[in-house]
């Protein structure tokens, strides 16, 4: 088993707030990440796929494929966009940095043939990132 | 929906490494520029990785506020800009950076109630570093 990680970067605004909540309890729970207007991050994005080399190819995956995937799933729905209000997987749910692993995950996953998706990474500063493992 | 989510920390820190049971000689050979004997200082990088389920409520693992001021109170503040030689958890211990990680692991799993800890990894410079998972085997 070989495991192969492919990168690729998006920028993005969001804002944290659960309707559910009080103004206050949103407020105290999520900080200034509760501002209404939003705000940016310049995110990573590491996918790890893992599987058998082809001895043909000598391919785990083509990344041609990988990235026309990531870029079509990902950066097209996701590159330059307000999360909440452009993205549908967040118009009922937060987009932490862990919502957007899982949402992405479930993206790539079932477009994903020859090789098996492993991990997906975000980070959304140099000092903060979720790892997703399809773990229920 | 389980995610493991991971926060990165810097702080400074002097240390010499020098074992008192064992001949100065031993601790030259073995430690090398290391042993100078008034010490020398690294800037370290600390990532702790937690995990957990992520609550639909607020789509979080764990609150970073909580984590940050966990870490600034129980580590930052203790380590920050110390030598770590004149600390008690270093009394009878060498400071290395693999005994600084089980350290903080330590401390995180008594005093940490919000997550899952699942490591510590701490770079001593950018071409090392070490990862504590408590015994449990890591996973890349």
């Amino acid at each position: 088993m070989v495991y192969l990680t492919r990168k690729a970067e998006f920028a993005a605004s969001h804002y944290y707030h659960n309707p559910a909540f009080t103004p206050e309890q949103n407020r105290a729970i999520f900080g200034k990440c509760n501002n209404p207007y939003g705000h940016g991050h310049n995110y990573t994005l590491e996918v790890t796929v893992k599987g058998q080399v082809d001895p043909r190819s000598g391919f785990v995956v083509d990344l041609k494929q990988l990235k026309e995937i990531m870029n079509r799933e990902v950066l097209d729905a996701m590159d330059h966009r307000f999360l909440n209000k452009e993205v549908p997987e967040f118009f009922n749910q937060i987009p932490t940095t862990e919502n957007l692993a899982i949402a992405i995950w479930q993206r790539l996953s079932p477009k994903l043939k020859a090789a098996q998706l492993h991990r997906v990474r975000v980070y959304e500063t140099p000092d903060l990132f979720v790892d997703f493992y399809g773990e229920a | 929906m389980k995610a493991h989510l991971t926060r990165r920390y810097r702080f400074s820190a002097s240390h010499r490494l020098h074992s008192g049971e064992m001949p100065d000689t031993w601790n030259r050979e073995t430690y090398g520029k290391c042993n100078n004997p008034h010490g020398h200082g690294h800037n370290y990088h600390l990532e702790v990785t937690v995990s957990g389920p992520v609550d639909p409520q607020t789509g979080m693992v764990c609150n970073l506020v909580d984590l940050d001021g966990f870490v600034a109170n129980e580590i930052l503040d203790r380590f920050g800009h110390q030598n770590l030689n004149t600390l008690p958890e270093f009394a009878n211990e060498v400071p290395t950076t693999e005994n600084l990680c089980v350290t903080i692991y330590d401390i995180l799993r008594r005093g940490f109630r919000e997550a899952h800890l699942e490591k510590v990894r701490m770079e001593e410079t950018m071409m090392n570093s070490f990862e504590y998972a408590g015994g449990a085997e890591l996973r890349g």
